[in-house]
């Protein structure tokens, strides 16, 4: 029945500050979540909030893009936006994550990569363009959860993975509706009708053939039915550990391939 | 001492031939028309100048972005370039507002049928796998076309072992493709990932602007990467950071200088020196084409 809501009203839900985040439901999808930092070079970036865990009795590598809940946290983790450090932690993780032979599961939620000076200075886009490259030919199974947010660049880096999963409010986009109505019609308050026109619901990256199932989310909304949503989660994250973790290295690696070189027109 | 007289020689008789290339009706047709600005110093040059110099400012040496006619002359051996996926285009590809009507604009502006042409070409007798990139064709922006056109060419390369050169002249993925655009950065990094897993060569050019989606995908995985001087390199623009951080972005920032002092490109290339450079790097690599 939410299929009727309008892009629009999606990207209010997925932006709602009250939509639980990363940090609210790793506690619940995991156990003993033990956090680990810093990407050895530079820094540790909070918008990636990264660590290992048991999914079931299962240790995994754990990336999620993280978002805060109040001011404080959103100011500490730059509101889920990540800088070069972010990304390059994420790819040091994803290394280690190899060498044990963990697979790995990422959670996307953010407006994009931080645009800064110091982002910038530091190499957004290498830092980003690794990522994709790196994820794309990691010898473990990756699972992605788009959860609210899934905004450009920023977003994808996160996103090279076996399955991509994305919640049914959840958006994903080549940039912000905000962003897209200022440079198509120089107005950056036509974001709502720019929503509409960038077919970024999940319904539309499902019928595209980029996400490989949509999450469903209860009617009284996710942030009041926080179970319904993880529940599913874990049910995802079982089924595709016991049919991934059965494939040869070779074989995951070619239907990754596959996956990511289908998306789009062929010549 | 003699070593050093002919390489100079040989620099100003590659000079010489870069010059004959250019069409001579073209200059003459052009030489009296209103002088252009160069964007970096302000100063007024001839289009007769600018055709002489490479299209690049005598004043400042900013490079202006060059078209892919222009920048097959000045690079590839004569006659060796062979097109590829030469029929791909967009048109049709969607309906978004407008879009059609702007692809067409660009291919009757420019000659070309998308943003980027690939192909193969001799560089030195070198045989190499080429994409270069235009920012005239709506921006250079990366579409599904020119990303599986970019992908195509990483294949070829990974076939044939050719060492793959790309030259980015882009402001990211094309908007009026959505999420299919943003996609294209990670096949093109995917499809670069087994080519670098098989041992191939990959260099890649940043000319004037390679930006946003591009800089964030293949552009900046090269196991070489070039800079033409003065080129705008980065991932967000100069407004939206303006704008974040509320402060003035000094002059030099997201320039290619800047990108060299940060770490994040190897060398900066003059345009008469390209193709030389090129030459033999593709010489200290042990691949054969």
């Amino acid at each position: 029945m939410t299929l009727k809501n309008s892009a629009w009203q999606r990207v209010l839900n997925a932006r709602k500050t009250d939509r639980p985040k990363a940090l609210d439901l790793i506690p619940y999808l995991f156990d003993e979540f033990f956090e680990l930092s810093g990407d050895r070079a530079y820094g540790d970036d909070k918008a990636i909030l990264s660590g290992l865990a048991f999914f079931e009795g299962i240790p995994v590598t754990v990336l999620a893009q993280s978002k805060g809940r109040n001011l404080e946290e959103n100011m500490a983790c730059h509101f889920g936006m990540a800088h070069p450090e972010g990304y390059r932690k994420a790819m040091r993780l994803a290394k280690q994550a190899e060498k044990f032979n963990r697979p790995i599961v990422c959670i996307v939620d953010t407006a994009g990569a931080f645009p800064g000076k110091g982002a910038e200075e530091r190499g957004q886009a290498e830092a980003i363009a690794s990522s994709l490259k790196l994820f794309s030919s990691i010898k473990v199974p990756v699972i992605t959860f788009v959860l609210s947010e899934g905004g450009s660049g920023g977003a994808l880096a996160l996103s090279v993975a076996d399955r991509l999963y994305m919640l049914e409010n959840a958006i994903y986009s080549i940039l912000s509706p905000e962003g897209f109505a200022s440079i198509l019609w120089k107005d950056e308050s036509r974001a709502q009708e720019a929503a509409e026109l960038m077919e970024c619901t999940a319904y539309d990256l499902y019928a595209k053939g980029i996400v490989d199932k949509i999450i469903m989310e209860p009617t009284e909304g996710f942030e009041n039915n926080k179970s319904f949503v993880i529940t599913a989660m874990k049910n995802e994250i079982r089924n595709d550990l016991s049919a991934l973790r059965k494939l040869k290295t070779s074989t995951l690696l070619d239907q990754r391939y596959k996956k990511f070189r289908d998306i789009g027109v062929k010549i | 001492m003699n070593t050093q007289f002919y390489k100079r020689k040989e620099r100003l008789n590659l000079f010489q031939k870069l010059f004959t290339k250019i069409d001579k009706t073209d200059l003459k047709t052009t030489q009296d028309l209103t002088p252009l600005m160069c964007p970096s110093c302000n100063t007024p040059i001839s289009q007769y100048d600018l055709k002489v110099h490479l299209s690049v400012c005598p004043n400042c040496n900013f490079h202006f972005s060059l078209g892919v006619q222009e920048r097959i002359a000045q690079l590839v051996d004569e006659k060796s370039f062979k097109e590829l996926y030469r029929s791909a285009k967009s048109n049709k590809i969607n309906d978004f507002p407008e879009y059609q009507k702007k692809i067409v604009k660009a291919q009757d502006s420019t000659g070309l049928h998308e943003a980027v042409t690939t192909g193969i070409a001799e560089i030195n007798g070198k045989t190499v796998a080429l994409a270069i990139m235009d920012a005239r064709f709506i921006m250079g922006s990366m579409g599904q076309i020119v990303g599986e056109k970019i992908t195509r060419l990483i294949e070829v390369a990974d076939k044939k072992k050719y060492p793959l050169i790309i030259l980015s002249a882009s402001g990211g993925a094309r908007m009026q493709e959505g999420i299919l655009s943003l996609f294209q950065m990670s096949k093109t990094a995917s499809a670069l990932a087994r080519f670098d897993e098989h041992g191939g060569l990959y260099i890649s050019v940043l000319t004037h602007p390679t930006t946003g989606g591009v800089s964030a995908s293949f552009a900046m995985l090269g196991d070489i990467i070039i800079a033409e001087p003065k080129a705008l390199i980065g991932f967000a623009g100069r407004r939206v950071i303006e704008k974040t951080m509320n402060e003035q972005l000094p002059e030099a920032f997201q320039k290619s200088e800047f990108l060299l002092e940060k770490g994040f490109i190897d060398a900066i290339v003059h345009r008469k020196d390209l193709k030389t450079t090129l030459s033999n790097l593709i010489l200290m690599h042990k691949v054969s084409s």
